[in-house]
C-alpha cells in the first residue's frame, strides 16, 4: 500500500496509522528482518526502516545505541536496501529513514531508483531540509519515492508553508525540541504544531514523532494526528529482553498495545 | 572585475557549506544569523570586541622575525604569536565574539564541544568574563587523556559532559552538543570551536578570527615593505588557517597553504587529512571534505594533534581548494615533532603540536619557494597556539618524561 493510500483507509476507519522504526541490521540483518515483521504482524501499519549512521544527531540514547550494535555487526547501505526488500515483500507498508549523508555517497538518483525497486515508498530525512534538497526533489519525483521533510515547534509558518510544499505522503512534525527516546508525558506543543500544520495544509497527513512509548501515550496523539511514530521504545523491546524469544514477544505485545491505542475513540 | 563575496546569503561556498541540520535548528540558525549581521554593523558591538581584544586577550599579538630558524629552513619566517594571546591561542577571538552574541541575544547560556580542551577552555573563560552558564562535552576519551584541560574548565566554573557514545572523541563531543541545542535552543547558544558546522558559524567565526590576517598583512607591510611570498598554516577544522589566509585571499601574488595532519601518513590510512585523504561529503551540519567509508560513514581521524585531530573540516577550505587559491598538503605526526623540536630549539618558543604542523609544512615549501623564485622567500607562519598543553604528549613521544620522574622524586629525599 502506498503512504496516501495506508492513511487513507486509516482515516476511513476513523484512527492514526501506527509507525514504527527499527533500524536496519540492528541487531543483525536477519533479526531485523524478524522484527520488523513481527511488528507489521502485531500492527504497525507502516514500518520505518531507519539506516544506521555513525553520527545521529537527531537521535537519542536508545536509537544510538541500537545504530552502533548494527554498524559494529557490519550492516551496509546494500543490506538496508536487501531488508527494506525483505519486508515490503512481506506485505509491510515500508518508508526508509536516513541521515542524509550515505544517500549522498550512494549516489542521490541511484539511491531513489534503488529504494523504489526495493519497495520503499517514502524517505524521511532528519538532516536535509527543503532548502538544500533541489536533488533530492528531483530523484523523488523521477523514481516517484514520497518525502517526509520534519518540522519542529519551532517552525515559522513560513517554513511551515515552504516544507508542506515539497512534501508528499506525509509530514513528519517534531512532538517537541529535542532528539528521539520515550518520554513520561506527551508534549504540550505537539497539538499546537499539528494545529499550525493543518491552518495551512488541511489535507497532507501528519505524522507526529518523539517521545511517544505506550498505548495511552499513542492514544492521546493520535487524537490529534493523523499519524502516531514511535521508535525508541520498540528498540528497547528487544535492546532490554534477556533473550531472543523474549525480545520478539515484547516487540510483539507493544505493537498490539500501540496499534490499540491508535484506535481509542477519538 | 571582483568576486561576489562569500558565502551566499544561505552559507554556500560554491558547492560547499549550507545548512545539514535538523528543522528545530534553523529558527535558532535564523536568529544567530540576524544577531550576527546586525552586530556586524553596530559600531558599539564592534567597539566592545576590539575592546576585549585589546585590553583582555593581548590582541595584536606579534608579528616576530625568527632569524635563527629562517636560517635553517633557508627562509624568512615571520611568526604570527596567536600562542602569545589570553588562554594561549587564537580560538580566544572567537569565544570572545561569540559570547558577545550570546549576550547580545539575551542567551543566558553557552555549549562547546572541545577535543583537546583548548576550545572548552577558552568558552569557559569567555563564559566566566561575561557571566554565562556554561557546558562544555567533551568525548570520555578526551577528558582521560586531558585531566588537566578538564580541571581547567571546573575551576573557571564550566560544567564538563564526558561524552561516552561514538567513538567517545571530537566527533561525538560535537553531536552530542547539537542534540542538547535542539532541546535547548531558546536559552542557549552554541559556541561552536571552528570555522565549521551549519550556516552562519563558518563565517561567523572566520569573521571572528579573521583579525590574523588583517594584523598580519599591515605588519607585514610595515616591517618588511611588501607582502610576503606564502602564508601557512595548520588546518583540522580550519579555523586559524581561515583567519589568517581571508586578508589575504585578494592579494593574487600571496601563496595560501594549509597544512593538515597526516598521522602515520595519508596512505596508512591512520591521518586526519580531510582534504588531501578525503571526500566530498556532508558531516556535522555542512558539505566538505571528510573522512568517510563507501557507504558515507565516517571514519575516526587520527593524529598526534589532538586540536587537528577531527574528520571533517570548514566549508571555506574545500572551496579554496577546489579553487586553487589555496593549496593544501598533509604534514605526518614524525615531521611536525621534528619541527616542534627545531621552533624548541631555534627559538626559545614551544608551539602547540597543531602550529608544528604549520611550521613543518613552511620548512617543506621553503625550498619549493626558493627554486621557483630564485631568492629567499618570506614566508608568514600562523603560530596558532603554545605549546603547554601538549608538553606531556611531547614529553611521552621524545621518551624525556622518565627522566622527570626519575629525577623529581630524587630532589625530595
Amino acid at each position: 500500500m502506498s503512504i496516501a493510500e495506508t492513511f487513507a483507509k486509516a482515516k476511513a476507519e476513523n484512527r492514526s496509522v501506527l509507525v514504527g522504526c527499527m533500524p536496519a541490521g540492528f541487531p543483525t540483518v536477519d533479526h531485523s528482518i524478524e522484527q520488523m515483521i513481527a511488528m507489521h504482524e502485531a500492527g504497525c501499519d507502516v514500518i520505518e526502516v531507519e539506516l544506521p549512521y555513525s553520527d545521529p544527531v537527531m537521535d537519542g540514547p536508545v536509537i544510538q545505541k541500537a545504530s552502533d550494535i548494527a554498524l559494529a555487526n557490519g550492516v551496509r547501505t546494500k543490506d538496508t536496501l536487501k531488508i527494506i526488500d525483505a519486508v515490503s515483500s512481506a506485505g509491510a507498508t515500508v518508508v526508509l529513514m536516513t541521515y542524509w549523508n550515505p544517500i549522498e555517497k550512494y549516489g542521490v538518483d541511484a539511491f531513489a531508483r534503488d529504494l523504489a525497486a526495493a519497495g520503499a515508498t517514502g524517505l524521511i530525512t532528519p538532516d536535509l531540509i527543503p532548502d538544500e534538497a533541489a536533488e533530492w526533489i528531483a530523484a523523488s519525483d523521477a523514481h516517484r519515492i514520497d518525502r517526509t521533510f520534519l518540522l519542529a515547534p519551532s517552525s515559522t509558518d513560513e517554513r511551515i508553508r515552504m516544507t508542506l510544499e515539497n512534501c508528499r505522503g506525509f509530514v513528519y512534525a517534531t512532538a517537541l525540541m529535542g532528539v528521539t527516546g520515550a518520554r513520561t508525558s506527551v508534549s504540550s506543543q505537539a497539538p499546537e504544531l499539528v494545529a499550525r500544520i493543518r491552518a495551512i495544509d488541511p489535507e497532507l497527513p501528519v505524522g507526529v514523532g518523539l517521545g511517544v512509548g505506550n498505548g495511552r501515550q499513542a492514544a492521546e496523539v493520535a487524537a490529534f494526528a493523523d499519524g502516531v511514530i514511535v521508535g525508541s521504545a520498540l528498540i528497547r523491546c528487544v535492546l532490554e529482553a534477556p533473550d531472543r524469544a523474549a525480545g520478539l514477544g515484547n516487540l510483539r505485545a507493544l505493537s498490539a498495545e500501540l496499534a490499540e491505542g491508535v484506535r481509542t475513540p477519538r | 572585475m571582483s568576486a561576489p563575496a562569500l558565502p551566499d546569503l544561505a552559507g554556500h561556498f560554491g558547492r560547499y557549506g549550507g545548512r545539514f541540520v535538523p528543522e528545530a535548528l534553523i529558527k535558532a540558525l535564523d536568529e544567530l544569523d540576524a544577531a550576527y549581521r546586525s552586530a556586524k554593523r553596530d559600531p558599539e558591538f564592534q567597539a566592545r570586541f576590539q575592546d576585549l581584544l585589546l585590553n583582555y586577550a593581548g590582541v595584536p599579538s606579534l608579528l616576530y622575525r625568527a632569524t635563527r630558524l629562517s636560517e635553517k629552513l633557508g627562509a624568512e619566517i615571520l611568526l604570527k604569536r596567536e600562542d602569545l594571546n589570553h588562554t594561549g591561542a587564537h580560538k580566544v577571538r572567537n569565544v570572545l565574539g561569540q559570547a558577545l552574541l550570546a549576550k547580545r541575544m539575551g542567551k543566558p547560556r553557552v555549549i562547546a564541544e572541545t577535543g583537546a580542551g583548548q576550545h572548552g577552555v577558552a568558552s569557559a573563560t569567555a563564559a566566566a568574563l561575561l557571566d554565562l552558564e556554561c557546558v562544555v562535552y567533551m568525548g570520555e576519551m578526551d577528558t582521560e587523556r586531558q585531566a588537566l584541560n578538564v580541571a581547567r574548565m571546573r575551576m573557571l566554573g564550566a560544567t564538563v559532559v564526558p561524552v561516552t557514545n561514538g567513538s567517545r572523541t571530537l566527533k561525538d563531543a560535537l553531536n552530542e552538543a547539537l542534540r542538547d541545542w535542539v532541546t535547548t535552543v531558546d536559552t542557549t547558544h552554541y559556541l561552536l570551536g571552528t570555522a565549521a558546522g551549519p550556516h552562519p558559524f563558518p563565517e561567523l567565526v572566520r569573521d571572528f578570527v579573521g583579525g590574523i590576517g588583517v594584523e598580519a598583512r599591515a605588519q607585514c607591510l610595515e616591517q618588511i615593505g611588501r607582502l610576503p611570498d606564502a602564508v601557512a598554516a595548520c588546518v583540522g577544522g580550519g579555523s586559524n588557517a581561515i583567519g589568517i589566509f581571508h586578508a589575504f585571499v585578494p592579494d593574487e601574488g600571496v601563496r595560501l597553504y594549509g597544512f593538515e595532519a597526516g598521522g602515520d601518513g595519508v596512505e596508512t590510512g591512520r591521518h586526519a587529512a580531510s582534504i588531501t585523504g578525503g571526500s566530498v561529503g556532508v558531516l556535522h551540519g555542512n558539505r566538505t571534505y571528510l573522512l568517510q567509508d563507501d557507504d558515507g560513514q565516517t571514519i575516526e581521524s587520527h593524529s598526534i594533534s589532538a586540536g587537528l585531530d577531527y574528520p571533517g573540516v570548514g566549508p571555506e577550505h574545500a572551496w579554496l581548494h577546489d579553487t586553487g587559491r589555496a593549496v593544501y598538503e598533509p604534514v605526518t605526526d614524525a615531521e611536525a615533532m621534528s619541527a616542534f623540536t627545531l621552533l624548541c630549539r631555534t627559538e626559545g618558543i614551544i608551539p602547540a603540536i597543531e602550529s608544528a604542523h604549520a611550521l613543518a609544512g613552511a620548512a617543506k615549501i621553503a625550498l619549493r619557494l626558493r627554486e621557483e623564485l630564485g631568492r629567499t622567500p618570506t614566508i608568514v607562519v600562523n603560530l596558532s597556539g603554545r605549546g603547554d598543553k601538549d608538553v606531556h604528549t611531547a614529553g611521552a613521544y621524545f621518551g624525556i618524561l622518565d627522566e622527570v620522574e626519575k629525577v623529581v622524586p630524587g630532589e625530595n629525599t
